[in-house]
């Protein structure tokens, strides 16, 4: 029996975590800064201020420059499902490429279109049409992270389609399904706010600078008054859109949520961490304690994932073993099989796959409908049947569980941060004193941690799942070598690092000179 | 038990995909004009208007690019998996062509940009260079083949569950050391110049630009007459991949896709006419003071190369053959989504006029004027 190419597997992963993560440190400042300057030049078009014109195309210079790179690094990820994920592309193509083809038709275009207008259009068009264009572009930026969210939200819980067997492979039965399932609405609104959060604080922190420096007084002043207005409503909104996230991670992922709290063993009435450290080298099979320390906030788990504070909370080592119970997505309660025996009943699936192809090439239509039924019955648990161990269903908890922690934490400080300083200024005017000026520059580097600890979450804690208990990553993966995916990581890495370098430099440079002279 | 409206779809959809790779060589005119800001343009300046005309439109080059991609990803994820998980080394040379224009036109002129103007210079050059050339191989392997098999049964195999596998180790390297393919590739290179040239023609108002432009029209339409015209005579000469409609079995058909032209009046008319124009836009811009030959020659382009696409895939053609195994050949009956899909992806189709339309509402808007050095010392934002 041939094995798995591990290696394959895991330079491919790293390939596109490598990738992904490049692109989510442009995208989330570029969805968020494109309403915050579409605010500031509505501001311009109601007031005819100059002032404000020249704020939004200070904005519009750094916008410009981070989107660029935004481009570059995703067209390699859509490429990617191609050349590295294969099988993937094959196996729920039907489902998945079609919100990858709207968004191209829909939203980059609508995006690239009138980003032409908002850059060279100043002198070209009407004031009006200027403005619309501005809002276009968030529109349009907007959009994009809908759809491809929405293709992301199906891996996580595949909603609206069946498995084919006479294709071999999962074929869409309800497109609204797809686009409206709970976690799809919940994962579009939590990260499409983190980029407001972000941008907001982008700003901010670069107002606060200026301030510092004692330059560009006005333009910093009514910048931050700006972000930080949409960055307390955006943060709070966040902080709900988060708890609807955990609540599906809940139902739908157990196992990522027991991962991203560190629960090895279940609870009724589970306590929420909020800060812990986990032992290191834990296993669910041993008995070490899995906190070295905790602060918890008793039943809030459980009230938090069920909504009801005494329901139990799987932890990783039930559902390995399984048997506890559980409700169902239908409502029903059943008790959950070990992964043992889901590996067996996906075996099982697969099997009658097989039995099925040969069935209908024999021409023998009584089988083809005994194993379509057996597949049917077991399809549930398809993807267990590529796994050998029954640990392998357990991700990386500790990545996870920090990740977690780490961007809840700086979600709840993001919020203060923003009362704080409305606050200050509201009864302070902008006498704002120092300390909180340089705490604002500092929250630029935390809001990107807080946006990549997110992503961390969400796609580590689904491991080993490419599509949850579906299509595990081991079988995802396209038949190349290792060492032609390793070559290209670290080109990836090489040309990556290299642009994000210039990005950077260009950026300080475009900050230090202000608002002068607009784009060069 | 043929599904009419299925197969209506099918055809419907590898249309879609046909336009989107015309309009997508029509495009490169950008990456075309990237090879010659040095040969057209002798100041700064003069490569400033170059650079910027061609920066307001890349854009939309990379994003049709892009959508292309999630097009054929939608309709025919089976050519998806299989070409780019399987020619990998082409696919990502051109992506890696593609990443580094991409910031080119915005760094370029920006001040402390760490690698210096002269490097997203050179990047825009190998952009358009190999981003074409390789472009245009990877296409040719639709008419010529590739080593691959497929077989989606093998996902109940499952310690090996791989359903198509390249089957040189040279993955995709192998299609840019054929001739026939490179003819191609070169044929689209210098295409994409004659189109940026004629375009610089139209678009930048300056005589000496449009001095140099004219007589670097006929060093670049030669060579482009060469190869596409090789391309196409021995196109319309070989065997072509075709599918008997009862069994659905591949065989070789003497002179298949010369009978596709004549079998398919239409596409014959489309693709006479595309040539036609083609030629007409260029021999008009050489023989006279002529600044609209783009229309004539772009348009052109478009239905010629929107004819070859056709003639890939209909007709009972196999549009991604496989050399290795004949039967693997991919078909726009076996390669593509399910009916539902592209029922739901036809209905989203229909805002594809509404995006033209306002696309180009918007182009209109801000090139009422041609580029010129006024404009370059003016404009607030220049690349
Ligand atoms: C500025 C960034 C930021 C901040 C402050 C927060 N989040 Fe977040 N979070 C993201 C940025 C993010 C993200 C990058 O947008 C993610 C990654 C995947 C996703 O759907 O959104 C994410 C994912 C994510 C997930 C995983 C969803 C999944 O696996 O599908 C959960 C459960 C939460 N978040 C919950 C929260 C809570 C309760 C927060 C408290 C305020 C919070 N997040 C703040
Ligand atoms: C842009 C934000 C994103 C970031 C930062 C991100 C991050 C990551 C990381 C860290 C991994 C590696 C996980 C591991 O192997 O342990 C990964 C894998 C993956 N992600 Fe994402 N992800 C993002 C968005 C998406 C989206 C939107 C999709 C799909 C639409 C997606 C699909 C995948 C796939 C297919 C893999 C590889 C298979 C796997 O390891 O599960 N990712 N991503
Ligand atoms: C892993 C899956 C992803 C793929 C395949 C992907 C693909 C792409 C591509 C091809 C582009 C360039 C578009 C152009 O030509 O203009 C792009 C840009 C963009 N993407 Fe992604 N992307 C992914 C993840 C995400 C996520 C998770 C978001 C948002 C939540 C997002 C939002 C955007 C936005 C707003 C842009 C516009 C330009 C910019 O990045 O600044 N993408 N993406």
């Amino acid at each position: 029996m041939e094995h798995f190419d591990l290696s394959l597997v895991n330079w491919s992963r790293a390939q596109f975590a490598l990738t992904a993560m490049y692109h989510w440190v442009f995208v989330p400042l570029t969805l968020g800064l494109a309403f915050i300057m579409a605010f500031m030049e509505t501001l311009y078009y109601r007031t005819g201020d100059e002032e404000w014109k020249r704020i939004t195309k200070f904005w519009m210079t750094l916008f410009g420059i981070n989107f660029a790179i935004g481009v570059a690094t995703g067209i390699i990820l859509e490429f990617e499902f191609g050349t590295n994920w294969s099988n993937y592309s094959w196996f729920v193509g039907d489902i998945f490429g079609a919100p990858l083809a709207i968004e191209g038709i829909m939203a980059f275009f609508m995006e690239s279109t009138f980003i032409a207008v908002m850059f060279f259009g100043w002198n070209k068009v009407s004031k009006k049409f200027h403005l619309i264009s501005t809002w276009l572009v968030a529109l349009g930026a907007n959009l994009s992270a809908l759809w491809i969210l929405v293709a992301n939200a199906w891996m996580q819980y595949p909603a609206g389609m069946h498995f084919n067997p006479d294709t071999a492979r999962n074929e869409m039965l309800n497109f609204w399904e797809v686009l409206l399932s709970p976690v799809a609405v919940n994962k579009f609104l939590h990260t499409i706010s983190s980029g407001y959060v972000l941008a907001s604080l982008f700003v901010v922190g670069i107002s606060a600078w200026f301030l510092l420096k004692g330059r560009h007084v006005l333009l910093a002043k009514r910048s931050i008054i700006v972000a930080s207005v949409f960055g307390l409503i955006t943060s709070l909104f966040l902080a709900l859109t988060g708890d609807g996230s955990a609540y599906q991670v809940a139902q739908k992922q157990p196992m990522k949520l027991a991962a991203m709290e560190g629960l090895y063993k279940g609870t009724e009435g589970a306590p929420l961490i909020v800060i812990g450290a986990l032992t290191p080298g834990k296993d669910y099979t041993d008995d070490k304690e899995p906190y070295l320390f905790k602060i918890q906030i008793p039943k809030l788990l459980s009230f938090l994932g069920y909504r009801s504070s005494d329901a139990f909370v799987p932890g990783v080592k039930d559902i390995v073993e399984g048997g506890y119970t559980y409700t169902d997505k239908d409502g029903n309660q059943r008790v959950a099989l070990s992964a043992e025996q889901k590996i067996e009943r996906g075996r099982v699936a697969i099997q009658a796959l097989a039995d099925y192809k040969k069935a209908r090439e024999a021409g023998d239509s009584a089988a083809m409908v005994y194993h379509r039924k057996l597949l049917d019955e077991n399809f549930e648990y398809f993807g267990y049947g590529y796994l050998n161990d029954p640990k392998s269903i357990v991700p990386n908890v500790p990545l996870t569980f920090y990740s977690f922690h780490i961007m809840v934490g700086l979600g709840f400080l993001f919020i203060a941060f923003f009362v704080v300083m409305l606050y200050l200024i509201y009864f302070k005017g902008f006498k704002v004193n120092k300390w909180l000026l340089r705490s604002s520059i500092l929250m630029i580097p935390f809001a990107y941690v807080a946006s990549q600890a997110g992503w961390i979450v969400a796609e580590v804690g689904r491991q080993p799942w490419v599509i949850q208990d579906v299509l595990p990553t081991v079988a995802a993966v396209s038949r190349i070598d290792a060492s032609a995916v390793q070559v290209t990581f670290f080109l990836f890495f090489a040309i990556f690092t290299t642009l994000l370098i210039a990005e950077l430099r260009i950026m300080f440079t475009q900050i230090k000179k202000g608002p002068k002279d607009g784009g060069k | 038990m043929a599904d009419t409206t299925y197969i209506f779809l099918q055809h419907y959809w590898w249309f879609i995909i046909s336009l989107l790779g015309a309009l997508l060589v029509f495009l490169l005119f950008v990456q075309g004009g990237q090879t010659l800001i040095y040969t057209l343009g002798k100041t700064e300046m003069e490569r400033t208007m170059l650079v910027n005309a061609l920066g307001r439109k890349w854009e939309f080059t990379f994003t049709t690019l892009v959508t292309f991609g999630g097009a054929f990803f939608a309709s025919f994820p089976l050519f998806y998996s299989t070409s780019f998980g399987g020619a990998y080394w082409v696919w990502m040379a051109i992506l890696f062509c593609f990443v580094i224009q991409a910031v080119s036109y915005e760094y370029r002129s920006k001040p402390n940009n760490f690698l210096g103007a002269r490097t997203f210079e050179v990047f825009l050059f190998i952009n358009g260079l190999f981003g074409t050339v390789l472009l245009g191989t990877a296409v040719a392997t639709f008419f010529t083949g590739s080593q691959f098999s497929v077989d989606k049964m093998n996902l109940a195999n499952i310690s090996k569950p791989v359903i198509s596998s390249w089957e040189t180790p040279w993955h995709g390297l192998e299609a840019a050391l054929s001739i026939h393919n490179l003819s191609l590739g070169l044929a689209v290179f210098f295409l994409a110049r004659v189109l940026a040239i004629l375009y610089f023609m139209n678009h930048v108002n300056h005589n000496d630009i449009f001095e140099r432009s004219r007589k670097q029209l006929l060093y670049n339409a030669i060579p482009f007459l060469v190869f596409f015209l090789t391309f196409v005579v021995w196109l319309f000469l070989r065997e072509g991949f075709a599918v008997n409609p009862a069994n659905g079995l591949v065989f070789m058909q003497k002179n298949k896709y010369l009978l596709n032209l004549i079998q398919m009046p239409v596409v014959l008319l489309l693709f006479l006419t595309g040539v036609v124009l083609v030629l007409w836009g260029i021999a008009k811009s050489l023989l006279k003071t002529y600044t609209k030959g783009i229309w004539f020659t772009g348009i052109g382009t478009i239905l010629t190369v929107l004819s070859l696409f056709l003639i890939a895939g209909y007709n009972n053609t196999a549009y991604y053959p496989s050399t290795f195994n004949l039967q693997h050949s991919l078909t726009i009956f076996n390669s593509s989504s399910s009916k539902f899909t592209l029922t739901v992806m036809s209905i989203v189709s229909l805002l594809i006029p509404f995006v033209v339309a306002y696309i180009w509402y918007a182009w209109k808007s801000i090139n009422v004027k041609k580029i010129d050095e006024e404009e370059m010392k003016n404009e607030t934002h220049v690349y």
